[in-house]
């Protein structure tokens, strides 16, 4: 099953994950991100980072995520190719996700780059959940990167 | 964009009447062929800016406009000071993002044999690409300064001459930039990047001037034909990225707060007046700031290159200008000179003759503008004109505008065949990524010269020289 696609867009790149429960969409979400920055496969999950956000939304929690992964590649000169989220929850109507990115340091030699994301943006952000038969719940989420 | 739904001012101007819950009309600048090429997008973000709070007389789209966050790229709005907004969408991720053009005084027959040497060597001194990192480190309290003092400080470090800051837009430094307003990881994710080119459409080209349309004018701004100039297409990095993410979720919030009725969640503003909106606008200063300290440095690197290749080389800055930016200016409104806040989003500006932001050799001139085109195809020195500045608060295109998707683009061509085909006509080029250099691909632009023209043609602004591209190096 598709985990993750990048997407067409005039000027930029869209991005999009897939997953059978909301975390693993937003995990394979920042797959498909940073599979725009460098080849994925090249980069090995040496270290850590934790990550923490909260948004009033889950569009908005998504866009979160992803320009925190950005700030901290940058923070760090890392790169990112493996992600866990640990849990998105609601408490007072505030959506809050606490997990794991893993990477390494950034090589250009190694990890291929491609373009550099500014920013995760608004547009065409979604974050969709299907119900293709009661065994089968599958949850989308999208939005363009500016590069 | 289906142009029957238009209504035809000219054969330059096409407005989208005010309808509903619009507050002005949407105008939109290009020729019958190019508009009709705009995507219906376009028509949807210039009527969405046209809903927002205290715009004033019109949205307006570039000939060069395209589907952009919020506005359409090539989009333009002036807010009133007091009911009005400020909009990351009128502004984007990477504030104060501009190109910078030098003039040198060697010609074609000089610097063709050594392109080569030059583009090399220009490659391994301007950090380019993913992650690059430049050479100056500077302490919090010296980022602090920079923020406030954009190209002027980084000067007063040696990169550069008193000189360059007269023909920088805001003399490379404007007022009223605030580093309180920049958060910790906007000021941590800023290490060693002054002074670097990033990737994507950023660009240091080496070109030639191929053609005068207005010899006066290009007499008077110092440029002759077969003249070598260099530009240098670049932002204000990840200061600049991260300022931009940090108020993107503040914005959200304040559109909530203040109620304003956005009809695009890309459109999230807040009050002028407002304290996150004063906040934003201060931060935002930084980001400008900070991009003309960028430019600056990487001409001062540009110069150190050529001087090691031709050590009787003069360079020196023709033009900085930044295209993503929202400044306070004066404008007549209703007869009456009023101080607006200009939303440009991949649009320059070009104001005509008589401003006193002009410096003064140019002054009775117009402003110089500068529009880039595409590794393989020309790019164009233009002058404002006082039309321009009656119909759209003197501001003219910035580009050609991307035609076809990065994912496209990277079906069709390859990087290094790419680099083969444009050495074969004369353009040597060195990119970071071959990748990213095959999605920059001269065929997936908007066809430069038509946008041009039709910016000539629609009076924004009028064609004093056109360049063509020698050497390239692409992040």
């Amino acid at each position: 099953m598709l985990k993750y696609e990048q997407f067409e867009h005039q000027a930029d790149v869209g991005i999009r994950g897939y997953g059978k429960t909301i975390e693993e969409a937003f995990e394979n979400g920042a797959r498909a991100m940073f599979g725009v920055m460098v080849n994925l496969v090249k980069v090995e999950p040496k270290q850590e980072i934790e990550i923490k956000c909260e948004a009033a939304n889950l569009e908005e929690l998504l866009v979160e995520w992803l320009n925190k992964l950005l700030a901290e590649a940058g923070i760090e000169n890392f790169i990112f190719s493996d992600f866990k989220i640990k849990e998105i929850k609601k408490t007072n109507s505030i959506y809050k996700l606490s997990g794991l990115a893993k990477g390494e340091e950034l090589d250009p030699k190694k990890h291929e780059p491609k373009v550099e994301v500014k920013a995760a943006t608004y547009s065409q952000l979604k974050v969709e959940k299907k119900d293709y038969n009661p065994l089968a719940t599958r949850y989308i989420v999208q939005t363009i990167v500016d590069v | 964009m289906d142009i029957k739904s238009l209504k035809k001012i000219s054969d330059y101007q096409w407005e989208i009447p005010k309808t509903g819950e619009m507050n002005v009309p949407g105008r939109i600048f290009g020729d019958e062929k190019l508009v009709k090429e705009m995507d219906e997008k376009v028509r949807e973000q210039v009527t969405n800016v046209a809903c927002l709070p205290g715009i004033l007389k019109a949205s307006l789209a570039m000939p060069d406009g395209h589907w952009g966050y919020g506005f359409s790229i090539g989009g333009v709005a002036a807010m009133e000071p007091e009911k009005g907004v400020i909009s990351i969408g009128g502004i984007g991720f990477d504030s104060g993002c501009g190109v910078r053009t030098l003039k040198t005084n060697l010609t074609l027959n000089e610097v063709k044999p050594k392109i080569k040497k030059l583009v090399d060597l220009l490659f391994q001194t301007v950090p380019c690409g993913l992650g690059s990192r430049g050479k100056i480190i500077l302490s919090p309290g010296e980022a602090d300064e920079l923020f406030k003092e954009g190209a002027k400080w980084v000067i007063k470090r040696g990169y550069g001459t008193e000189d360059d800051l007269k023909y920088i837009e805001d003399g490379g430094s404007l007022e009223g930039a605030e580093p309180e307003y920049v958060s910790e990881t906007a000021k941590r994710r800023e290490k060693r990047q002054v002074g670097t080119l990033g990737s994507g459409n950023h660009y240091e080209e080496i070109q030639c001037i191929d053609e005068i349309y207005d010899e006066e004018t290009a007499k008077r701004f110092g440029l002759f034909k077969n003249q070598i100039l260099i530009s240098i297409h670049c932002g204000s990095r990840a200061l600049g990225h991260q300022i931009g993410t940090d108020y993107l979720k503040i914005l959200a919030e304040t559109s909530r707060k203040y109620g304003i009725k956005i009809r695009n969640r890309e459109l999230v503003c807040a009050p002028i007046n407002s304290l996150e909106g004063k906040r934003y606008a201060a931060a935002n200063l930084c980001a400008l700031n900070y991009s003309y300290a960028n430019r600056q440095v990487i001409t001062h690197l540009t110069r150190e290159c050529f001087k090691k290749i031709f050590p009787k080389a003069e360079v020196k800055t023709f033009w900085d200008l930044t295209h993503n930016s929202a400044r306070w200016e004066k404008h007549k409104i209703d007869g009456e000179l009023k101080k607006v806040l200009v939303h440009r989003k991949g649009a320059t500006r070009a104001f005509g003759p008589g401003r006193e932001e002009i410096p003064e050799e140019y002054r009775e001139i117009g402003q110089p503008i500068l529009v880039g085109g595409t590794m393989g195809t020309y790019s164009f020195i233009l002058k404002g004109t006082d039309f321009g500045m009656k119909v759209a608060f003197g501001s003219a295109c910035h580009g050609a505008g991307r035609a076809m998707s990065r994912t496209q683009a990277k079906k069709r061509w390859q990087g290094k065949e790419l680099a083969q085909q444009l050495e074969a006509r004369g353009i040597y080029s060195r990119t970071a990524s071959w990748g990213g250099f095959a999605e920059e691909a001269p065929g997936a632009y908007k066809d430069v010269v038509e946008v041009i023209e039709a910016v000539h043609n629609a009076n924004l602004a009028t064609k004093v020289v056109r360049m063509r591209p020698l050497g390239v190096i692409k992040g």
